[in-house]
């Protein structure tokens, strides 16, 4: 690694840290219904949301009903993205003149946003008016984001209350995600990338003559506003297809810092919160610790794979990192940001089911690519998707606690809270779903006629291609390796099904778990309880999230990124 | 506490002693346990059966696949298109055996409590009772027709037909056929705990009237055996979660597995079935599979061997999970007798002097008092005469003059309570009334020695705890374990005892209706509680807790209470119950961490065997070097295989424990069962490949 690599990671982990502690308290007290500086401002308006909608924010609900109004509430969501996708050409807001989305790709689209996944099929400046923009995809990178956060605060008060029969009010704690967290922070952060370039307009493209004298149209529009939320709520469907590789979405190495560090805020602040919220800290900082050094892990691998270059080429070729060029492997990243912005940047939005991206994953080398595969892969634990990360992980420490436990000598438990077979029963369903959706259509592309017209290349490449494409939809993470091209019925439905099992299938049985949690009593702590801070615990869930992802895709990396890495490196 | 009953009958001297259960014990692999174990094996092999254990069950599917696949190719060579016959054939064989050793492992443990209950059913057959008929008159009919309510009359040499309740008639039953224990006890109406009697045990002198209480096949005996033979057993919570969850990791692999084949397709490579269904077996956890029943009956087992029956495995995993001792002080940390611990001399007299005069006024005295007053003044040198010396008379303990002694001559030599002695000598010590008061403070019993009109010096009788209390409980609290002392003493003495027994905490004063208080008061604040109890008002604290012990000496109503019963009767067996609920889950876990692991090395030796035909660079991943695909493969599931053979022992003695504080436990079993889960199948399945390479086979 670079100086500056080492440098820029170090930064970066140091503000994470500091943003993690300021935000959690910040969430805990939101969530908790606590003052907050925000109150005088803020609780009019939420007050007058509830008498509009008639939610009785004091009404708190058994985890059937926060999991029914939450599904009510997607599915809603889903048909009314559909619907706008499908009538936007005699809407207004459409200085482009784009036409109705066809099915496939609405169907694709509207789940895809409503899943906080944003994978994107479509192409956004041949396909979406900026009404679509703004009322429908911009609309639900909030609303996404804070039903997201959402679970996670109910599955939190699961562990932390006892003998409790709810988990709170859905709709209090959609509300509150948005008007506490996500609208003042992605309104300041519009602000500064405005200032920074980012362009926010509503303007139609525009035509302009280049220096060589051809004609160019540039797409504009609402950038900045949807920009910040894009980061913010870990969602990361660009405004221009090329993400945040494009100029106007992200423009400089400051807003290239601030991205990265956005995606990351939130499940970085939900630890914390989660540890304030059961009265230990120390339990919050646990879970920070280990998913940074999942994070470090991958950040350092990636960095190294794709500084060292390609091995295919010629020796006369100087892949060193100097002064005057990045080095490594430059095939598919920006010049702007070089190997090190690029590969933290990369291995950010995989860990995060953030899924926007500054450089194409397809051209990063085998092993480097396999380490973002694996981020997605290991069910969006590291840092996660907002509120997905820390209720998939705190399934994980379940998991772990769970055969640990056992080997102390005790029921296993988990923050005072018995893990028994109801538990375990949606523990395990949780686990089955990702493997089931991504190797299970992964199976099915790579041998029928349809699927094989999806990926551009033959061999290991194809296969990872394709790999890819499910584990980001059913890990809602929403990145193309590219390569693929998932603009057909059948990968449109597919990736489908991989979004809204990866979202549904999991949020259901997680809510589950936080109903009956919230109905335990609480164990006492005593010196034969089994830890759950510290390092033996942090390292013994390292060890069981990567185990589990290891043992479920091995046979599947070995055919793709691995047999691709030792082709290439024997030279065949 | 079992009391002698001076005018009572008296026990016979000539008594069989039984078999103890002990005695029953076995080595592990003992060739009768054995033989019907291998029966037994292959008779659960039946997928009726089978289905209980869902990881177990695919792999008895895949078996039943690869044995059709097996014929297929068989049929074909039959023909004259020989394919690998013999690769598959093991292949077919080790399948089969992966199956049959775990049901083997289930057998074995079965086996171990069927020894154990056909020694307690041999007790059961054929008693004859003598019903009491309404006339007075008795008939005669067979126990099984006994209901609850009925009388019978059970003479010397006979057994009590079912479980009952002595009302009339006094006589020594011997339990030994259920506890284990020759010294016969005695057995009489109207008290509480004396009054009750367990079918299958026998009367050995004089008669009993007694009325049934249990309706037929469902007595203590009965409930016993069956919970010795495993038939009554359920899965318990945990168990059941573990299942789920393996059940899960099987699903995984088996999505894992079939989903390979159209990876295998688009990489251009061909896979077998046969092959398909080994790396299946080889990946979902077996290991743990198929063990686990074995470890919950082999649990139950030890308990058994510890003469501690529990009525529903839930009780022994809750045992795991206590954080709270309630002991009775008396009979569970002293020995509820008062014993002499020192002799205090008054001033002008000397040691010796008092010691002389202590061991004379005791000679006569039979109480345990006494009788500790006599060791103790031999412990200090002073010979003691055996028997009353010649023309010596006692002095009895009586209500009214509350000393004892003996009297020679007209000279008294006497010992009692401070204000008995000294209304009988004439005088009072101030100097002796000090030492009295020092004592009583200390929570002792002073008791002042005279000869003649010489008041000599005091006796201090404490009650005194059992040897190795104050260590067991250290032991405890490493564990996380809080002991809490209940006793009826004041406070002042239950600090002493608390003190130097060492205790956690004590409750002096105690009503037994306190029992069930603080129960709940540690229950609300989120710990689980374990207690021993014999009498009826114990029950409902039996009840309320976690872990109710009844000793098998008190009443029905305890025993009902209880979740569990000490046969032996010893309150100071809740700690080895602990250990062996702790011992059970420890095992479960420690195997399923290296059932997981094992997988890592399982996945490095089948992935390069299935795919370097395709693409020759995945040898790089054969970092075992192993000889061919072949022998790769059929080396990672004969290792699947063996290693279930190689760890029934680890299953049925349960892994070693140390009291040790969760951290450290933990600690040491994931260096031991998940760092050893993941380097021991490397070794394993080269040596096995080595084998297979030198012999040929593969």
């Amino acid at each position: 690694m670079t100086t500056q690599a080492i440098l820029q990671l170090v930064l970066y982990v140091a503000a994470l840290a500091l943003l993690a502690k300021l935000l959690g308290g910040y969430l805990a007290r939101v969530f908790s219904g606590e003052r907050t500086f925000a109150d005088p401002v803020l609780a009019p308006v939420e007050r007058t949301i509830y008498r509009l909608t008639g939610v009785d924010p004091q009404r708190e609900m058994p985890w059937t009903t926060y999991a029914f109004a939450l599904l009510a509430f997607s599915l809603f969501s889903v048909l009314a993205l559909y619907l706008l996708q499908r009538v936007q050409g005699s809407l207004p807001l459409n200085p482009a003149g784009q036409g109705n989305v066809p099915p496939h790709l609405a169907f694709n689209t509207a789940v895809s946003f409503t899943t906080n996944t944003n994978w994107q099929s479509y192409l956004p400046e041949a396909t979406v008016s900026h009404l679509t923009q703004m009322a429908g995809l911009t609309v639900q990178n909030f609303v996404s984001a804070a039903a997201g956060i959402a679970i996670a605060v109910a599955l939190v008060r699961g562990l932390a209350r006892h003998s409790a029969k709810a988990i709170g009010n859905f709709w209090v704690d959609l509300t509150r995600a948005v008007l506490w967290v996500l609208l003042p922070v992605a309104f300041v952060l519009a602000l500064i990338f405005v200032s920074q370039g980012v362009v926010q307009n509503l303007d139609a493209p525009r035509q302009i003559t280049t220096l060589p004298g051809e004609v160019q149209t540039i797409a504009q529009g609402p950038v900045a506003s949807q920009e910040a939320i894009k980061m913010f709520g870990t969602n990361g469907g660009g405004f221009f297809n090329a993400n945040s590789a494009h100029p106007f979405e992200n423009p400089t190495p400051l807003t290239n810092l601030l991205q990265m560090l956005t995606i990351f805020a939130i499940p970085a602040g939900l630890t914390a919160m989660f540890g304030r919220m059961v009265g230990n800290p120390r339990q919050g900082w646990t879970v920070f610790g280990v998913m940074l050094a999942l994070f470090l892990v991958g950040a350092v691998l990636t960095t190294v794979f794709e500084q060292q270059g390609n091995p295919r080429f010629p020796d006369a070729v100087d892949q060193r990192a100097s002064a005057s060029q990045a080095g490594g492997n430059m095939e598919g990243k920006e010049t702007r940001f070089g190997i090190s912005a690029s590969a933290l940047f990369a291995t950010i939005t995989t860990a995060a089911s953030c899924g926007a991206v500054n450089a194409m994953h397809d051209a990063f080398t085998p092993l480097g690519g396999l380490v973002l595969l694996n981020n997605i892969a290991v069910g969006e634990v590291i840092f996660g998707g907002v509120g997905a990360g820390l209720y998939g992980f705190l399934i994980f420490a379940m998991l772990a606690v769970f055969i640990a436990g056992l080997m102390v000598g005790r029921t296993p438990e988990y923050i005072g809270k018995k893990i028994e077979p109801r538990e375990m029963t949606f523990v395990t369903l949780t686990i089955l779903v990702v493997p089931l959706l991504i190797l299970g259509l992964t199976a099915i592309a790579l041998v029928t006629e349809r699927g094989l017209l999806g990926p551009l290349n033959p061999g290991p490449h194809g296969l990872t291609e394709v790999l890819y494409a499910y584990t980001s939809g059913a890990g809602n993470n929403g990145s193309a390796f590219a390569g693929l091209n998932a603009n057909s019925n059948f990968y449109a439905t597919t990736l489908g099904i991989a979004m809204l099992g990866g979202r549904f299938l999991m949020i259901v049985p997680i809510l589950a778990v936080a109903g009956s949690l919230a109905a335990k009593k609480r164990v006492a702590a005593t010196a034969g309880t089994f830890p759950t801070t510290g390092l033996l615990f942090g390292g013994l869930l390292c060890g069981v999230i990567l185990i589990v992802a290891a043992l479920t895709f091995f046979p599947a990396y070995a055919l793709g990124p691995i047999v691709e890495h030792l082709m290439l490196r024997a030279g065949s | 506490m079992m009391q002698p009953i001076p005018n009572g009958p008296v026990p016979p001297e000539t008594f069989e002693r039984p078999e103890k259960r002990a005695d029953v014990q076995r080595a592990l692999f003992d060739p009768e346990m054995v033989r019907p174990a291998l029966r037994a094996a292959v008779r659960k092999l039946d997928p009726r059966l089978m289905a209980r254990n869902p990881v177990m069950f695919v792999v008895e599917i895949g078996s039943v696949i690869v044995s059709v696949l097996l014929l297929q190719e068989l049929w074909r060579a039959i023909l004259g298109n020989a394919g690998d016959l013999l690769f598959l054939a093991q292949l077919t064989m080790w399948l089969w055996f992966t199956v049959l050793f775990a049901s083997f492992a289930e057998a074995l443990a079965e086996g171990r409590g069927k020894a154990q209950a056909d020694s307690l059913r041999r007790t059961r057959t054929e008693t004859v009772a003598r019903r009491l008929l309404e006339d007075g008159t008795t008939e005669l009919v067979p126990a099984s027709a006994l209901r609850s309510g009925d009388v019978v009359r059970v003479e010397a040499g006979e057994l009590i037909p079912n479980d009952g309740e002595v009302i009339g008639g006094v006589a020594f039953v011997s339990e030994a056929a259920i506890t284990g224990e020759s010294a016969p006890v005695l057995k009489e109406p109207g008290t509480d705990i004396r009054s009750s009697v367990t079918g299958g045990t026998q009367v050995i002198s004089d008669w009993l009237l007694i009325r049934i209480t249990a309706e037929p096949g469902a007595s203590f005996l009965d409930r016993m055996i069956a919970l010795v033979e495993g038939s009554a057993r359920r899965k318990t919570p945990n168990e059941l979660a573990l299942t789920i969850l393996l059940s899960g990791l099987t699903i995984v692999f088996l999505v894992v597995t079939v989903t390979l084949r159209p990876l295998a397709i688009y990489s251009g490579a061909q896979i077998s079935t046969a092959v398909l269904i080994a790396l299946l077996v080889t990946l979902i956890p077996t290991t743990i599979g198929g063990l686990l029943s074995a470890i919950g009956i082999a649990g139950m087992d030890r308990l058994v061997r510890k003469n501690v029956l529990a009525l529903s495995g839930r009780a022994v995993e809750a045992a795991g999970d206590v954080d709270v001792l309630l002991l009775d002080k008396t009979g569970t940390i002293t020995y509820g007798n008062r014993m002499a611990a020192e002799l205090l001399p008054a001033e002008g007299h000397s040691l010796e002097e008092l010691t002389r005069a202590a061991l004379l006024a005791s000679l006569a005295d039979e109480t345990p008092e006494g009788k500790s007053i006599v060791a103790l003044a031999q412990r200090s040198g002073v010979a003691a005469s055996d028997g009353l010396p010649a023309g010596v008379e006692s002095i009895p303990f009586t209500a009214e003059t509350r000393v004892s002694g003996i009297r020679s001559d007209g000279h008294e030599t006497i010992k009692g309570a401070a204000d008995a002695v000294a209304a009988r000598v004439g005088h009072a010590s101030a100097e002796v009334g000090q030492i009295v008061a020092t004592i009583s403070q200390q929570g002792g019993t002073p008791l002042v020695v005279a000869d003649g009109h010489d008041v000599l010096g005091v006796i201090y009788l404490k009650d005194t705890v059992k040897p190795g209390m104050r260590e067991r409980f250290e032991e405890l609290r490493r564990m996380g374990i809080r002991t809490v002392m209940i006793t009826g003493d004041n406070p002042l003495t239950a600090r002493t005892i608390a003190d130097e027994a060492g205790v956690d905490d004590f409750v002096a004063e105690a009503k037994p209706e306190d029992k069930l208080r603080i129960i709940r008061e540690h229950q609300a604040e989120g710990r689980l509680v374990a207690m021993t109890g014999d009498g009826t008002n114990d029950a409902p604290a039996l009840a309320q807790s976690d872990v109710g012990v009844a000793m098998h000496t008190g009443t029905a109503a305890a025993k009902e209470a209880g979740n569990m019963v000490d046969l032996d009767s010893d309150p100071t067996k809740l700690i080895d119950i602990v250990a062996i609920g702790k011992q059970l889950l420890i095992t479960r876990g420690a195997l399923t961490t290296f059932s997981i692991a094992n997988d890592v090395a399982k996945y490095f030796a089948i992935i390069p065997a299935l795919f370097v035909a395709t693409y020759p660079e995945l040898d790089a991943l054969n970092i075992m070097r192993l000889n061919s695909p072949k022998s790769a493969i059929l080396a990672a599931v004969i290792f699947n295989a063996l290693i279930i053979v190689a760890l029934i022992p680890i299953a049925l003695r349960g892994v070693t424990y140390r009291p040790l504080g969760a951290a450290a436990i933990l600690r040491r079993n994931l260096l031991v069962y998940g760092l050893g889960g993941l380097c021991v199948p490397f070794v394993g399945i080269k040596l096995i490949d080595l084998i297979l390479a030198a012999t040929g086979l593969a």
